[in-house]
């Protein structure tokens, strides 16, 4: 089994050697490389799934020294409960995104081949490194190659601004979490994860960790402020390596953020360890769920909502932090719980959503709402994943998404046992914007189903469209059976996790997981999602019976009532597109409630001066005002420090030389003022 | 003392029934519901004050009890009333600070005072502890009334509120003098006095009771004024 | 223990079904009778349905199979909830699953799904009403959680038999934090039953509505489908409120059949008076502009949220 994770890893770089040749050979060829890498990326994913399961059943594996790597920091594998939760999530996913691409991504440009085994062996390095710098390393694998994918799409200016922001934003990632595993690392540079949970930070180093790892992990994550070039550069990318990226890749940031902050320095924290994180949190979960009720691009909304279901976790992970260092064990267990749990539904049915946008792109060609409408008539069954999906987004019981929300819930009604008045307030308004993002998160996701899916046609090219072909529809059903699995047994997922919530909270598994319910305490509510399920189906099943015996008569056609209004001229062979909510019409109430503050959002009326037959306008619109107000002070400053290089390439010799001379006085200074420093 | 007991359960209601109308006061668009409000607010506020008479023991309580329920309850809003009718102003009021935000804050604003209290009053007995919250948290109200509404009748109201919540703090520390309560009473009897005199002069003089209509006749920017 | 569990589950399945609609007739027969008219009979609900179950169902054209599935995936799932309230006895079989997040995901699916039914043919007042109930959704939901949150800060569960059954012991005295949680989830609950004044149940001008909107496209048997729906909606809620705040006088299942009786006797006068109170509140209020609703329930979300604070202050003094 210690040679399994090397082996899958070793498998990627020779699918990345062969995606790099593709380009050299004719399209025969060419075409049966491209089919060869996604194949066997589908098949690595499989074994990475397997792998994880292995692990989370048997425990796991103890760390492997790699016989290369750098004397200083030789590189380890491992796979632990927590790795392989997370992996575990990687591999569907990536199974899922490779049947998908195996499909619609053979006749591609070579140079995005070569990236993408590329990329999910970064993912996987990430995941599967027993010391710090390992887990780094896979880290900028993956951005880099991620970067690389996003960069080759077709380019028009705006993909290219929002490759250039994504990269940026990476390079800020990796300059704020190397230092902050040199700082966890502190002079004794054991990078290992055991020397490291041995001695977790303390003081001001504990408070500079916090902020570099939030700001490093919570970039790639996603988390507001650091939120703004998500939603530009996830739809950029191809349908499934959108998918991955916001499926796993944010995910696998949060395992970096749980991993650092919660598993290896989460010992002996104050209570304010995780209140960074919940704040960050609830405020990610309510601004990407108002926006995912608001965008007008199906992949731009699905990017948002990623933001929304980050958030949540982000928070349950911030909750089990505080109630950790509360010493409220089972409740942190539950919140740990919760989180773990949400990252996996999200992980599955987002990359399931993402997948679909892919495919109505492909049959509609558009990803504009606007321009869809009536796609459950030409595309049933992707229609029919679609809703799956959506109603598991919208956390709706008993799918995957309402689990872990139950959980997250309950920990967040648990939690004002730790009697700090302050943070109780906390608590209650992150229940509070919990609960608003759910809902909010709900009206988005029908929003987005409703309005591609359900309706009258907005376009002609809709009326084209075609149903998934098989491998395509295999992939979608598999992912949403996964949807509905995981909501039913949420019970037997976290007795299996039970070492991933341990490594979180510091408590041995969920308290009161059994194979058919979960429950927050002994007192406490149950949630038994296969009963109820069962209950709803014989529910549903007597209805059915019921209406057939006393309504036996089959159902008739006829022009739709709309209140009385008259049939459209023949000219508008769909009736008039202005009588069907667009999808800004059908964001009109949340814009005017929460939009105007939040989002900066906008209306304004236009009518023609009285005599002018001209038709009123209401124009409409919202900006996020956030990334703005962080990038702006950045473009100053980039300004300012390039006017300043400027100037020091046309000093004089001489203050070059003083410019020498001053920085080895500083680092002499540094190493002499150090403690420690100059006695080594 | 604890919750299920009477004397506590029923002090807990009524103190928070007043804060409940403080609430009350900032969602009212309609001067006549803001009017309303504030007698029921009395209302409560005199009963309050009568139980803690009696849960004291304090019979010099009950004076102030029947000072409230006359002054804040029954007279000063039939004044209010009087005066909404003889100046004709319009019935709804534009908050300078939306309803949804002004009431955000509002919450902030109690947990606030909350969070002052508890640890301030460490040794101090529960009841009284659990008051003083309460109270504090209807001042602040007030004043937040106060400073988010354009029209001076509102204002007037939050400063009346705002007295409202100094007699529920006074009303629960034991062994309060009842001098010290009265002359409090009298003077923001007195401010609100001033207060309503300048209604009148405002409308006299500008034709309107919106105080944002001051801003122009300001001595120092006399030049952009007007 | 498990006999009289599932008799009771049983006995409540089918009050249920039979009153709900007996209920909505009821308020209608009050209002009526309070505004100085004679009024429909109260049985007159279970007349329309069933001659809405005689007649055929006409789908739109362009309606896909979600019209004709909706119905009963809503009323499936609102059955589910109002099976898990406690009613006339305490501790019934589906107990153990009735807890008020779950109830409030189940009602989620309901409306989830009446929404979708609203947006299925692609017309003006469906997609208006959608997207406005699922804007209104989202101020109420979370001030129904905060709600629950009080509820269960004072009962330590969120389960609703194990929170009636601590509110009725009385342990937990007179508390302003209820107060606040009972205004909250009245306004949660007019809104969410589309009552005066957030949406007029009784309206027939289609700009104003809101709930009724989304079902003009709905008839014959989806159309009795979705008025038990609303029915059994409205019965939930009610129940939900007498189970919480009204905790006096519930059966313990084991109470055998006179428990029982007893039991239901307070159930119907506990009903019969959340009934009249309605019917009085929405006669003597009207409804108010659409864009008002927001602060509504904006209003109510804060007081619960004020309720959960003042409740801190209790816990940190005690």
């Amino acid at each position: 089994m210690t040679a399994a994770p090397v082996l899958l890893l070793c498998l990627l770089l020779l699918l990345a050697a062969a995606g790099a040749f593709a380009g050299r050979w004719p399209a025969p060829f060419g075409i049966a490389i491209a089919r060869l890498v996604h194949g066997g990326c589908a098949a690595v994913s499989a074994g990475f799934a397997l792998l994880a399961i292995l692990a989370l059943a048997t425990g796991g594996m103890a760390p492997v020294l790699l016989p290369f790597g750098p004397p200083w920091a030789p590189l380890s594998l491992g796979l632990d409960a927590l790795s392989a939760w997370f992996l575990l999530l990687l591999g569907l996913a990536g199974l899922a995104a490779g049947l998908f691409a195996l499909e619609r991504e053979v006749a591609v440009p070579p140079r995005r081949l070569l990236p993408w085994p590329l990329f999910l062996a970064g993912m996987a390095l990430t995941l599967l490194a027993a010391d710090a710098f390992t887990l780094l390393l896979g880290f900028e694998l993956m951005s880099l190659a991620s970067w690389a994918l996003v960069a080759s799409s077709p380019a028009d200016a705006e993909a290219r601004a929002a490759a250039r922001q994504y990269l940026g934003f990476a390079l800020f990632a990796a300059a704020c979490l190397v230092p902050a595993v040199g700082l966890m690392g502190g002079l004794a540079g054991d990078l290992s994860f055991a020397g490291l949970r041995a001695a977790p930070p303390q003081g001001w180093a504990a408070v500079a960790v916090l902020a570099l790892v939030l700001a490093g992990a919570g970039a790639k994550a996603g988390l507001v402020p650091l939120h703004g070039w998500l939603p530009l550069a996830h739809p950029v990318a191809p349908g499934p390596v959108s998918a991955l990226l916001s499926g796993v890749m944010t995910k696998v940031a949060l395992y970096v953020m749980a991993r650092l902050l919660l598993d290896l320095g989460g010992l002996g924290q104050p209570l304010w360890w995780g209140v960074p994180l919940m704040v960050m949190g609830a405020a990610s979960a309510v601004l990407g769920a108002l926006r995912a009720g608001q965008e007008r691009d199906t992949k731009v909304l699905l990017a948002c909502s990623t933001i929304e279901h980050v958030g949540l976790v982000t928070l349950g992970l911030g909750l089990a932090a505080t109630l950790r260092a509360a010493d409220l064990g089972p409740l942190a267990a539950l919140a740990a719980a919760a989180a773990l749990l949400h990252a996996l539904a999200h992980g599955l049915f987002k990359t399931l959503l993402f997948l679909v946008a892919a495919e109505v792109q492909h049959a509609a060609g558009s990803r504009r709402l606007d321009s869809l409408g009536a796609l459950v008539h030409a595309m049933p069954a992707v229609a029919l994943c679609a809703l799956v999906g959506a109603a598991a987004a919208a956390a709706l019981p008993p799918l995957s998404g309402f689990a872990g929300e139950w959980l997250l819930l309950q920990a967040l009604l648990g939690a004002w046992r730790v009697g700090e008045l302050g943070f109780q307030v906390l608590v209650a308004a992150c229940t509070a914007l919990a609960a608003l993002a759910a809902a909010l998160g709900a009206a988005a996701m029908l929003r987005f189903w409703g309005l591609a899916f359900l309706g009258r046609p907005r376009g002609p090219r809709t009326l084209g469209a075609q149903d998934a072909p098989p491998l395509v529809r295999a992939a979608l059903a598999g992912l949403a059976g996964l949807a509905v699995l995981i909501g039913l047994l949420p019970g037997p997922l976290l007795m299996l996790g039970a070492g991933a919530i341990g490594a979180l909270s510091g408590h041995p598994g969920l308290p009161e997981a059994a194979p058919l319910s979960v429950s927050p305490s002994v007192q406490g509510a149950d949630y038994a999602p296969l009963p109820l399920a069962v209950l709803l189906g014989l529910l549903g099943a007597g209805l059915v019976w019921l209406c057939r015996r006393l309504s036996p008569q089959p159902a008739r056609r006829g022009p739709a009532w709309d209140g009385g209004f008259q049939a459209p001229p023949p000219h508008l062979p769909f009736g008039d597109p202005a009588t069907q909510p667009g999808a800004d019409g059908f964001a009109q109430p949340l814009r005017r409630m929460l939009g105007g503050r939040l989002l900066a959002a906008h209306e304004a009326v236009h009518r023609p001066p009285p005599g002018d037959t001209a038709p009123a306008r209401l124009e409409s619109g919202f900006h996020d005002p956030l990334p703005g107000r962080l990038l702006a002070p950045l473009v100053a400053l980039r300004e300012r420090l390039s006017v300043a290089a400027e100037r020091l390439r046309d000093l004089s010799l001489r203050r070059l030389l003083m410019l020498g001379f001053g920085t080895l006085v500083l680092l002499l200074l540094l190493l002499a003022l150090l403690p420690g420093g100059g006695a080594r | 003392m604890g919750f299920g007991q009477l004397s506590y359960d029923m002090a807990h209601l009524l103190g928070g029934g007043v804060l409940l109308f403080s609430f009350v006061l900032l969602y009212q668009r309609r001067l006549s519901g803001v009017i309303a409000a504030f007698a029921a607010q009395g209302a409560l506020l005199a009963l309050a004050v009568a139980w803690q008479g009696w849960a004291q023991g304090a019979p010099g309580l009950y004076l102030t009890a029947l000072l409230a329920a006359v002054a804040q309850a029954v007279l000063l809003p039939l004044a209010l009333r009087r005066l909404v009718r003889h100046l004709a102003v319009q019935r709804a009021v534009e908050p300078a600070l939306g309803i949804g935000a002004s009431m955000v804050a509002g919450v902030a604003l109690v947990a606030l005072a909350l969070m002052v209290v508890l640890p301030a009053t460490a040794g101090a007995g529960l009841q009284a502890r659990e008051d003083l919250a309460l109270a504090l948290s209807v001042v602040l109200l007030g004043m937040l009334m106060m400073i988010t509404r354009h029209n001076a009748i509102s204002q007037l109201v939050g400063l009346l509120s705002l007295e409202n919540g100094l007699v529920l703090a006074a009303s629960g520390v034991r062994g309060m003098p009842l001098v010290l309560e009265l002359s409090t009473a009298a003077l923001v009897l007195m401010l609100a006095a001033v207060a309503g005199f300048f209604v009148f002069r405002l409308r006299e003089s500008l034709a309107s009771l919106d105080v944002s209509a001051l801003h122009a006749h300001r001595g120092e920017r006399e030049g952009e004024g007007a | 223990m498990l006999f009289p569990a599932i008799v009771t589950q049983l006995l409540h399945a089918a009050l249920l079904l039979a009153l709900a609609p007996l209920l909505v007739g009821v308020v209608r027969w009050l209002k009526a009778r309070l505004l100085g008219r004679r009024g429909a009979h109260p049985f007159q609900p279970w007349r329309d349905l069933r001659k809405l179950l005689r007649k055929q169902p006409v789908l739109a054209e362009g309606a896909s199979p979600v019209t004709a599935a909706a119905p009963y995936v809503a009323l499936a799932a609102t059955l589910a909830a109002a099976l898990m309230v406690p009613g006339f006895a305490r501790g019934m079989a589906l107990a153990p699953m009735g807890d008020l997040i779950l109830i409030g995901g189940l009602l989620a699916v309901s409306r989830f799904a009446l929404a979708l039914a609203g947006m299925d043919a692609g017309t003006a007042f469906g997609g208006l009403g959608a997207a406005r109930e699922m804007s209104f959704a989202s101020l109420a939901e979370p001030a129904f959680v905060l709600a629950v949150m009080v509820l269960a800060m004072l009962a330590g569960t969120t389960s609703l038999d194990g929170i009636g059954a601590v509110l009725q012991e009385g342990a937990v005295g007179l508390r302003v934090s209820l107060g606040l949680a009972l205004l909250a989830l009245l306004a949660v609950a007019l809104a969410e039953n589309g009552r005066l004044p957030v949406d007029n149940p009784a309206t027939h001008l289609e700009l104003t509505m809101v709930h009724e909107a989304m079902l003009l496209e709905a008839s014959g048997r989806h159309l009795a489908l979705w008025e038990m729906q609303g029915a059994l909606r409205l019965a939930l809620w009610l129940a939900l409120l007498a189970a919480v705040f009204l905790p006096f006088g519930t059966a313990p299942a084991e109470a055998g059949p006179l428990g029982w009786l007893l039991g239901l006797a307070a159930w119907a006068l506990k009903l019969g008076l959340l009934a009249v109170a309605l019917a009085v509140f929405e006669t003597a209020i009207a409804k108010m502009r659409v864009f008002r609703v927001p602060e509504f329930l904006g209003a109510a979300l804060l007081l619960a949220l004020l309720g959960v604070v003042l409740l801190f202050l209790s816990t940190g003094l005690a």
